[in-house]
């Protein structure tokens, strides 16, 4: 969790300095939903994410430094400088910056791994805005005809970009899940140790199952939806603050602890930053078969 | 007896299914008995109950869902019942089937094939007749193809599932109870015919006489193009040359080209409509190759949505006549 709030941190002052280009979406005050669920997916387990990914990706496991070349758009990145911060692949980890056409892809995956008897489940991410997409509903039906093994994650941090979830989603978020036929959790916590154990039988329910599930994570973002398009009344953000993720878990660790977590953290990420902006740029290269 | 293109593509999926236990087959009403709109999946859901999956009307999810089985290992071929609902698939062929490939820097491959039926002139309509290929023409990644009666479409489909890309079929609907043609043969007597190399080979129909013009086209309208050309023939002693192209795009556009030097005339047919169309970027790309001489003229359908009434669709779809009056203005231009 740390580790994705201080790269977050560090991306943010990357860009509000102009070292970088483009645009970012912080996943600052989501990390327990990622620290929760990754401490309980199988490394061969299939990821989804989406616009709001790089939290997800270091929970995953993945290297802060390819994500900092990528971010740099350096021929080291994740995907070469060719996605950026919304599209990137690793392993068995992909992202897309489109909301809600990833969804029927994920469902895809799915039916794959169900075909090829593999064992995996697949997870995608979606947010209360992806809500108002119609590929989204196409899914969840066909995963439920087709009995699919994929967990529907929505994070709802109650915005979607600037627009609040008041004015965008009408009636229940849970229940348009189980209005298809599949289980669904819905919880309200930024405690890791909350999260962790309802991932758990979320999960439990799909591998053991063959079935789609869902789980409902209300949480809060701190940060704005990119970067400076926060029009949310600060005492508004002071007040989800005030459920901090990293600071409910931080109560549970001895200060010396902490303070070691901070440094490898940190240094980690001075280590991320410093070699991602010596290496190269790419070299532009056709597509195949043009 | 001579097949169809209707057999050949029903061969080529029945084919595909029981060589590679990765390809399957998905899309609405393919079940049988009804075997999908134009019959083309017949048969299938019979021989591979497992691997062929009737999905709700949800044309957005068929083609993700597609995209997303490709990524972890299977070959999935996916029927979109009409051509006109492209535009409900645009986001997942164009954001997502089409550009992981790129995107996530060559580490994955993306082998789908969308089949779906296209064009009009069997009174379905103005949202069931139109031929909508022009607006997936172009975009980086994807392979958009269209079968005819001279290749074997059954080796163009194959060749598309064997693609480890994204490939966009486009099938007309008059041309699935055709017969193919033979070489030396029937309609294609008077021709000599080049064939290009490759999974999606161009041809070239020759002349024995001089040739006047060339006339460039692809699908369905090859039919139109060649009757046209041999009432020309007939009639008024003008000799073309006809390139059919199997690939819309990435497109090669050299054997064009070389019949060009010969004629230095471009006739474009299609039946899209007009306004940026296949025909203006054929038209272009011929141009800026610097032809000396090139006069050009393209012929496709009117601006207009496709209309139900036989008479108003004849008026607004090109026909071998429109072909005729417009080569006869290009050799006068």
């Amino acid at each position: 969790m740390l580790l994705i709030r201080r790269f977050e941190e560090r991306l943010l002052d990357e860009f509000s300095t102009g070292r970088l280009v483009g645009t970012t979406h912080a996943y600052i005050g989501q990390e327990a939903d990622a620290a929760g669920i990754f401490s309980v997916l199988e490394p061969e387990d299939v990821i989804f994410s989406n616009h709001r990914c790089h939290g997800h990706f270091l929970a995953y496991g993945g290297d802060p430094y390819r994500l900092a070349a990528e971010l740099m758009g350096k021929a080291t990145g994740l995907v070469g400088g060719r996605g950026g911060s919304q599209h990137i692949h690793w392993r068995n980890f992909y992202s897309n910056g489109v909301q809600g056409g990833i969804v029927p892809v994920a469902t895809g995956m799915a039916l794959a791994e169900k075909a090829r008897k593999s064992g995996r489940i697949v997870l995608v991410f979606l947010g209360d805005g992806t809500l108002g997409e119609g590929a989204l509903y196409e899914s969840l039906n066909i995963a439920c005809l087709w009995s699919l093994p994929i967990l529907y994650v929505v994070e709802n941090n109650h915005y979607a970009q600037t627009t609040p979830i008041a004015l965008a989603v009408a009636g229940s978020i849970a229940a348009r899940f189980s209005a298809f036929g599949m289980e669904t959790w819905e919880y309200s916590t930024s405690d890791v140790l909350e999260i962790q154990p309802a991932t758990r039988t979320a999960i439990t329910h799909v591998r053991t199952k063959g079935r789609p599930a869902c789980l409902v994570l209300n949480t809060d973002r701190f940060a704005a939806h990119s970067k400076g398009d926060d029009v949310r009344d600060p005492q508004e953000i002071a007040g989800y603050k005030k459920k901090d993720p990293l600071a409910i878990h931080s109560r549970r660790l001895p200060e010396a602890e902490l303070q070691k977590v901070e440094r490898e953290v940190s240094a980690a990420i001075e280590d991320a930053f410093a070699r991602a902006a010596a290496d190269p740029f790419p070299e532009l290269k056709g597509l195949p078969g043009a | 007896m001579t097949p169809t293109v209707l057999e050949r593509l029903n061969f080529a999926l029945h084919t595909a299914m029981t060589e590679d236990e990765r390809v399957y087959v998905l899309g609405e009403d393919i079940l049988d008995p009804y075997g999908g709109a134009f019959k083309v999946t017949r048969g299938l859901s019979t021989k591979f109950p497992d691997r062929v999956l009737t999905t709700p009307i949800s044309e957005s999810a068929i083609v993700g869902v597609s995209s997303g089985m490709a990524l972890r290992g299977l070959r999935p071929v996916a029927e979109i019942m009409f051509g006109d609902f492209l535009t409900l698939t645009a986001d997942q062929l164009v954001n997502h089937a089409a550009k992981f490939r790129w995107m996530y820097n060559d580490q994955v491959r993306v082998p789908i094939v969308v089949r779906t039926p296209m064009g009009g002139r069997r009174g379905y309509g103005p949202t069931h007749s139109q031929s909508l290929e022009k607006m997936f023409l172009g975009v980086p990644g994807l392979k958009v193809v269209a079968p005819n009666s001279l290749g074997d479409p059954a080796e163009l489909l194959l060749g598309a599932i064997a693609d480890d890309d994204p490939v966009l079929f486009v099938e007309h609907k008059l041309l699935y109870t055709r017969t193919l043609l033979e070489e030396g043969r029937g309609d294609l007597l008077d021709w000599k015919v080049e064939r290009g190399e490759g999974a999606c080979p161009y041809f070239v129909l020759r002349s024995v006489y001089e040739p006047a013009l060339t006339i460039a086209t692809y699908g369905y309208n090859f039919e139109l193009a060649r009757r046209a050309a041999m009432e020309m023939m007939i009639e008024q002693e003008i000799f073309s040359e006809i390139v059919l192209f199997s690939q819309l795009s990435p497109f090669d556009i050299s054997p064009l080209l070389d019949s060009l030097r010969r004629t230095g005339r471009l006739l474009t047919v299609e039946e899209g409509g007009l306004t940026l169309g296949w025909g203006a970027e054929v038209t272009a790309r011929a141009a800026e190759a610097e032809v000396p001489g090139l006069k050009v003229a393209r012929v496709a359908a009117l601006d207009l949505p496709v209309a139900n009434s036989k008479m108003l669709e004849d008026a607004i779809l090109p026909s071998d006549g429109d072909i005729n009056r417009a080569a006869l203005e290009l050799l006068n231009k």
